[in-house]
């Protein structure tokens, strides 16, 4: 199961209102129930649209249902859509297992363009999910999906990061075949590259992410 | 059809538990659906309304939620079933009605879906609605799954015609707005025939007089505890003498199962789940409650279960003395939502066990680098947001006017008038269409010295809502204020429903529009229009209106929500601060339209040291060119 050999997994997936966090916990929510698998997902929105903090619990289990929030830290993997929000997860739900793969990009919090809080610089940011995981991939998923046309694709270039990380345990061609699935034909060519792209760029950075060697002894 | 109306039994589909709610309705084969959009509500009108065409269903957006109640009400007295659906805040505006109709009784299967915001995620309040069915001697059904929101919604309908009355299905945020595996039932014949018996007794509780009417309500209730005893949603799972029982229901089963789980005490904890916690199954509860003498109550919010166990316990005193933990004892919260890590806090405390979710090195480290390294982030007004604008606009004119200006609003996305990028404007806040009536209150008060301009905000669905009532009192009371609607073409904060003002109804058909300008302007009101993203032009027209003295004026600053028109359309322009002519922090503006305009779409540049507009973010509403003081904020028209 996972790769602690426990069974289950709890993923989290973590941005801001409108970045279309629902939408790819749904796909893969559809993705683990067409495999066999128990699967709950606790959603947090109502003013999610409206720029706060959004996080999706996709809670999976080959012998039993769960309930829609995970435990404190009972996250396997952070997906982040959002740079900060990947590591203000691992506040609550990070443990030494836990395995990050997040966007770069950030998106300044009210309280940082007002001047009322700084934003950390990147290096910061990944030193303190250095600290606090057992690995962590990093991707520039919204400069993927601007290249493709559409800022709103970088939930799909996430969902591709997450697919290709080998993390899951089931591979990327199921999550294609959901893909398929979920979207009009008009809408499919974009998502579907916009995941492709995801999918190699995390390949790319080969089985060499950010690991924390301390932490994976 | 496939999908939530799929006739495909024993399926499997991945449900949210409002889709699960809409879908035992259908297996239940109702005919009307109404409600007015409230999350962690909304989704249950929206996908009944989605498979009216395919299941022969009538599906409204009622105008309030009392109305809602009355329109399923009625298919109910005309032997159709029906389901009405709404959050917490809402039930109480359907309360006058709920509390007659009870009395009265209705006929075919009526179903009352009401979801609560335990920790107020989306909501104003976190009001427990389980206290309602209490206080009008109605059955109470709480799903803890999604299976079990569509198998306890369908069976709601058989429930209410065994007594001929409401049944209550409460929800909560974490049930309503999880998804989890549902296995589908049968759906129905789709024929339904709709007669009004006019030779039966009324549907009134005169006559016989009310007294008598409860009487029989009451011996209708005991009908409903019998039955109760053998509901197919009360189940235990533990040793059969516990060391603690655990009592639960709703979103505290998952929660309690999982903390057993964790701290691996299975051998000496029981778990009773409740599904029909009113009334109670009170033989089932007394056999378990013998078993043991802990007892642990663990559910949302008010310790609504708590008390009516006690109530039970009572009874049975003095024989049986047990140990009560929950929220009177301080071992679950009173307020807020639970978490799983609530219950193994409470387990372990009243087991004296130990548990540590991480090593406190890990925890310690965690909270140190989130403290020094995360900002805070909340909600805010999203880029291209016409209500910004206005609050702008209402800024600015309160301080050309200088006599400290009073503005009260109420809820919907402009709410939020009351935060930061509201510019903190709004200073009263409660329900639909309070802000009139508080500001027809204030506007009352000029003998009492009172000399400060009164000005109120409601949105366009909240204004057909509760505002109207409250516009007329205004009137006729002779009250000075300006009612500001900030028309921006939906219910925006629930998910851009329609609404009276909308030429669509919620099935999608053609509808006919209510102009609210003709409306206000047939009540005999001055009525100003105005675009919300003309911050000059709306900062005029309402100066001039707050200039005007003696009965209510109404300034409408209509554009529709940026979102809304996203779906739709490009964007209008492409917006660019030009760097040449953006002098940075060599400004006297003091970073001006980052710092105090606050749209997400402009950010601060700190290695240029220069405003940007971040373009994954920006509407291309083009507004912000006319806040710049050095206008280097350009705008360029797509085409």
């Amino acid at each position: 199961m996972s790769p602690e050999g426990r069974d289950g997994i709890n993923l989290i997936i973590t941005g801001i209102g409108g970045q279309g966090n629902i939408l790819i916990s749904r796909i893969i929510g559809e993705v683990t129930l067409g495999q066999g698998y128990w699967v709950t997902i606790g959603e947090t929105y109502g003013a999610s649209q409206r720029g706060g903090s959004v996080a999706s619990h996709v809670r999976i289990s080959k012998t039993t249902e769960q309930g829609p929030i995970t435990p404190e830290g009972g996250a396997d993997i952070v997906l982040g859509l959002e740079p900060v929000e990947s590591l203000r997860m691992l506040g609550l739900y990070g443990s030494p297992k836990t395995t990050v793969i997040s966007n770069t990009r950030p998106i300044h919090p009210m309280a940082v363009a007002i001047g009322e809080a700084d934003y950390p610089d990147l290096d910061v940011i990944k030193n303190g999910i250095r600290d606090l995981t057992r690995q962590a991939w990093y991707l520039d998923a919204t400069e993927i999906a601007i290249g493709l046309g559409a800022p709103l694709l970088t939930n799909m270039v996430m969902l591709g990061a997450l697919a290709g990380s080998g993390r899951m345990p089931f591979g990327d061609e199921v999550f294609e075949r959901q893909i398929r699935a979920a979207f009009t034909k008009e809408k499919l060519a974009l998502n579907l590259k916009a995941f492709v792209l995801g999918v190699s760029t995390i390949r790319n950075q080969g089985s060499n992410p950010d690991v924390n060697v301390n932490k994976r002894a | 059809m496939s999908g939530i109306a799929a006739n495909a039994p024993q399926t499997t589909q991945l449900m949210m538990g409002n889709e699960a709610i809409a879908r035992g309705a259908l297996e239940a084969g109702i005919g009307v659906a109404a409600a007015y959009p409230g999350n962690p509500s909304s989704e249950i009108i929206e996908t009944l309304a989605k498979s009216a065409k395919e299941r022969n269903l009538y599906v409204e957006w009622s105008i309030n939620e009392k109305v809602a109640m009355e329109v399923a009400a009625a298919a109910s007295f005309s032997n159709v079933r029906a389901l009405c659906a709404m959050k917490q805040n809402g039930l109480n505006v359907a309360l006058d009605f709920l509390s007659n109709l009870n009395l009265s009784g209705a006929k075919s299967g009526l179903v009352l879906a009401v979801c609560d915001d335990p920790g107020a995620i989306s909501s104003t309040n976190e009001q427990d609605s389980r206290l309602v069915a209490k206080m009008l001697d109605l059955p109470l059904l709480e799903p803890s799954t999604a299976q079990e929101a569509k198998d306890m919604a369908k069976w709601a309908f058989t429930l209410s015609e065994e007594i001929a009355n409401i049944c209550i299905l409460r929800s909560v945020t974490r049930i309503s707005h999880a998804r989890g595996k549902v296995t589908l039932g049968e759906l129905p014949a789709i024929e339904k025939t709709a007669r009004f018996d006019v030779t039966r007794k009324p549907y009134a509780t005169v006559g016989e007089g009310a007294a008598k009417f409860h009487q029989a309500l009451l011996q209708k209730l005991d009908r409903i505890r019998e039955i109760n005893e053998t509901a197919p949603f009360n189940n235990y799972a533990g040793p059969e003498k516990p060391e603690l029982l655990i009592i639960t229901c709703g979103s505290g089963w998952f929660y309690s199962i999982e903390a057993i789980r964790i701290l691996s005490a299975e051998k000496s904890v029981g778990i009773l789940k409740l599904g029909t916690t009113w009334p109670l199954p009170e033989k089932l509860v007394r056999r378990h409650m013998l078993q043991t003498r802990r007892i642990l109550v663990v559910e949302e919010v008010t310790p609504f279960l708590e008390g009516n166990l006690k109530e039970l316990a009572a009874d049975m005193a003095p024989a049986h003395p047990w140990i009560f933990h929950g929220k009177v004892s301080g071992h679950i919260p009173p307020f807020g939502e639970l978490t799983p890590d609530i219950v193994i806090k409470a387990v372990t405390q009243i087991l004296g066990l130990t548990y540590a979710s991480r090593d406190s090195a890990y925890h310690q480290k965690s909270q140190e680098i989130v403290h020094r390294t995360v900002p805070p982030r909340g909600p805010q007004f999203c880029a291209g947001c016409p209500h910004r604008t206005t609050f702008w606009a209402i800024k600015n004119t309160l301080l050309l006017d200088g006599r400290e200006g009073v503005l009260t609003g109420d809820i919907g996305c402009y709410g939020m008038g009351i935060m930061s990028t509201g510019f903190f404007q709004v200073k009263t806040m409660h329900a639909m269409g309070s802000g009139a009536g508080i500001a027809s209150g204030l506007g009352k008060l000029n003998g009492f010295g009172f000399d400060q301009p009164v000005l109120t905000v409601c949105g366009d669905s909240t204004f057909f809502h509760a505002t109207i009532p409250a516009l007329i009192n205004g009137i006729h009371s002779q009250s000075n204020f300006v009612l500001i609607i900030l028309d921006n073409s939906g219910t925006a904060m629930t998910g851009f429903q329609p609404h009276p003002g909308i030429e669509m109804n919620a099935m999608g058909d053609p509808a006919p529009v209510l102009d609210i300008e003709k409306l206000c302007e047939g009540l005999g009101l001055n009525v100003v229009v105005t675009d919300a993203y003309d911050i000059k032009g709306t900062t005029e027209k309402l100066l001039d209106l707050l200039r005007e003295d003696g009965k209510p004026r109404v300034l409408i600053s209509r554009r529709e929500c940026a979102l809304i028109r996203a779906k739709r359309e490009k964007a209008l322009y492409k917006v660019r601060v030009a760097e040449e002519a953006c002098i940075g922090e060599g400004c006297g503006c003091d970073r001006y339209c980052v710092r105090v305009f606050r749209c997400p779409g402009l950010i601060w540049d700190r290695e240029s040291r220069r405003a940007k507009i971040d373009e994954a973010i920006c509407s291309g509403c083009g507004v912000c060119v006319d806040v710049c003081p050095q206008a280097a904020i350009v705008r360029e028209v797509i085409e």
